[in-house]
């Protein structure tokens, strides 16, 4: 996508499209950029509202309460703070302010950080340096602390250690970006001199879609899944006609790309990200590499579902969508196929399919520079989940011996956990806010930030579900956020459950328990809302089927009417 | 190359910028002559018009132009 095609999206139709807020603070020329970020924003349906802040009033924006900023009532505010410029405010210190430029700097911009909290309730991008040497002192300025480079190093770690401070916080690592590309092709010096812009045309898109990437993860839009092909994706050579002892991996041919390709996975596994295996092949022959073969890196117990056989790819997407029910718009579909590829774009628009390159030495490098797997918070818990869904898969196979569903969900053992939110759960719960999509009621997303507040604020009565069975834990799966109206009633704020854990009785439970926990505290009405989304149809009759009568425009439960629903799950 | 060719390339990219068919380039057409010929949209025109030609301009250059002729006269002794 270059920067012609992006600007030409700006005379599109953006209605329909979900509108974001966005103010941009920087302290170069951002014209060009705004009209960047807007036209990314269509390739993604996403209609950015964006307020530029006048050129280099970073600071006078930020502190002002009274300034256009804070009318504005961003949900994105973006600060562009850019190496050129800070390089000059370093060069205007002495000896002894420069050796704490660095230090001194984040304390400057937490600071602002702060400011910007104290008024708003909104996510700050923060833009990070670009690494300029200006070779003052050549690669010795890497020992000295003096050296622009050492504190522009220096700056870049010290804003990772500020954000991991604040949960709202998120760095727009365009150094990454600069180094993957080069300074030759993101910066120009005549742009610079002219206009005061430190990012050429070329790199103005590539800018753009990391600030999208950011904003779609924070408003729930994440790949969740890594659907890889065996044959010359996974390891090079066909294992049905080459055997396993010729297929390439490890060093072995042209292997080591496969083994490159493996331990990427293998990393994404371990961060979260669920990983299925969509191969022709038969099953037996395409799992003995896996258990038998010494240079395999991926072994079975890191694939969450494991399809291969003779039917098409479209079926076999669908059968992996079903175990794991997630949406397809967060599965990613790799194939050395173009056929494969194709069709599943074309059949299952919503999966993510990256056109690899022809030559398979650089499927890694393209894979890793498309930044599938953007997210806005990561907990203890994202890696275990592969476990979570292999015991899904045992569950399967276990339901089909039983005549009858009670049977079954008796035999399960179910034990339950309910708590009030802690400080512990923070991390996992704000997750499941952003993650979740289906049983979602009103699919109001919260930040760490906000889970805090909530905790905190005595306006709520928060309740998480945690819930395990003979199989094996799954964790918390359920959030209840309800909001005092007044002493007669509570307002549900928030109800998620996970659905892998649907029709097991966890919804019967949790309403049971809810509703008591409701009366005791000595309130009568339970207020419910439904606010559809293109996903969440599942629940929209669930308040009815749990007993609410629709008033005025909200669901309305008298808590006396209540009649305790069956479930097998039992307290711990 | 011949500077009638060069005027119709530069005028094609002034179209396709600024996204104006009615756009025509003479040899004295200054900034003022065209709608939203501005120093924002002259980076973009700059930018297309040395992909076009294959070649940069300096930025002492790009200050020194009063009109597309100064240009396209610029264009026809570097690419010829």
């Amino acid at each position: 996508m270059n920067f012609k095609e992006l600007r030409n999206n700006l005379t599109k139709d953006y209605s329909g499209f979900k509108s974001i807020k966005i103010a941009i603070l920087g302290d170069s020329a951002t014209q060009l950029l705004i009209q960047a970020i807007k036209g990314y924003g269509y390739t993604e349906k996403i209609n950015c509202e964006i307020y530029e802040a006048d050129y280099r009033q970073i600071e006078q924006e930020i502190v002002n309460l009274d300034s256009e900023l804070y009318k504005f009532n961003p949900e994105y505010v973006v600060i562009f703070e850019s190496t050129e410029k800070l390089i000059n405010d370093f060069y205007k210190l002495d000896k002894i302010n420069q050796k704490k430029y660095a230090d001194t700097h984040i304390e400057r911009i937490k600071s602002l950080w702060d400011r910007i909290n104290s008024k708003l309730n909104c996510k700050i991008i923060n833009f990070n340096c670009v690494e300029i040497n200006d070779n003052v002192f050549g690669n010795y300025g890497n020992k000295v602390e003096t050296a622009s480079i050492y504190q522009i190093r220096k700056l870049n770690l010290n804003l990772m250690e500020a954000a991991r401070e604040y949960k709202n916080i998120f760095i727009n690592d365009v150094c990454t970006l600069q180094n993957m590309h080069g300074r030759k092709n993101t910066f120009d010096q005549r742009l610079y001199i002219s206009s005061n812009m430190v990012i050429n045309l070329d790199f103005l898109p590539l800018v753009a879609k990391n600030i999208i990437d950011i904003i779609k993860a924070a408003s729930g839009k994440i790949n969740k899944c890594l659907i890889l092909d065996l044959d010359n994706t996974v390891w090079g050579g066909i294992i049905g006609d080459d055997g396993i002892n010729n297929i390439q991996i490890g060093e072995l041919g042209i292997g080591k790309i496969f083994s490159e390709l493996q331990m990427w996975a293998k990393q994404l596994k371990e961060r979260g990200i669920i990983l299925a295996i969509c191969s022709k092949n038969s099953e037996i022959i395409a799992k003995e590499p896996f258990i038998d073969h010494p240079d395999m890196i991926l072994h079975l117990d890191d694939i969450s579902a494991f399809v291969a056989n003779w039917e098409n790819k479209i079926d076999n997407v669908k059968y992996i969508q079903s175990i794991l029910n997630i949406g397809f718009d967060s599965m990613v579909f790799v194939d050395d196929s173009l056929f494969e590829r194709n069709m599943v774009k074309k059949m299952l628009p919503e999966v993510t399919v990256p056109e690899l390159p022809e030559d398979p030495v650089d499927y890694v490098p393209y894979l890793r520079s498309l930044n599938l797997f953007e997210t806005v918070s990561y907990s203890d818990e994202d890696s275990n989940r592969t476990k979570k869904y292999q015991y899904e898969a045992k569950r399967a196979k276990f339901k089909t011996n039983f005549s009858s569903v009670d049977e079954y969900l008796k035999s399960l053992n179910m034990i339950a956990e309910v708590a009030e939110f802690g400080d512990y759960h923070i991390p996992r719960i704000a997750q499941l806010t952003q993650r979740s999509n289906q049983f979602n009621l009103r699919t109001k997303r919260y930040t760490e930030e906000d889970i805090k507040k909530i905790i905190e604020s005595n306006q709520y009565v928060t309740r998480y579900f945690k819930l395990k069975d003979k199989f094996g834990e799954y964790g918390l799966i359920s959030i209840v956020i309800l909001k005092k109206i007044d002493s007669d009633s509570v307002f549900i704020d928030t109800l998620i459950v996970s659905c892998r854990v649907l029709k097991r009785g966890m919804e019967e439970f949790i309403f049971n328990k809810i509703v008591k926990l409701i009366a005791n505290g000595g309130y009568n009405k339970i207020i419910g809302e439904y606010l559809p989304t293109p996903k969440n149809a599942l629940v929209k009759d669930i308040l009815k089927g749990f007993g609410f009568t629709k008033g005025e425009d909200k669901w309305i439960l008298d808590v006396k009417d209540y009649k305790e629903r069956k479930n097998f799950i039992k307290e711990k | 190359m011949q500077k009638k060719e060069i005027i119709k390339t530069v005028q094609d990219v002034f179209i396709d910028v600024l996204e104006d068919d009615d756009i025509v380039l003479n040899y004295n057409t200054a900034a003022d002559d065209v709608k939203d010929w501005d120093s924002l949209n002259n980076i973009l025109l700059i930018v297309e018009i040395e992909k076009k030609f294959k070649l940069k301009f300096k930025l002492e250059e790009i200050y020194s132009f009063k009109n597309v002729g100064e240009m396209c006269d610029y264009i026809f002794n570097k690419v010829n």
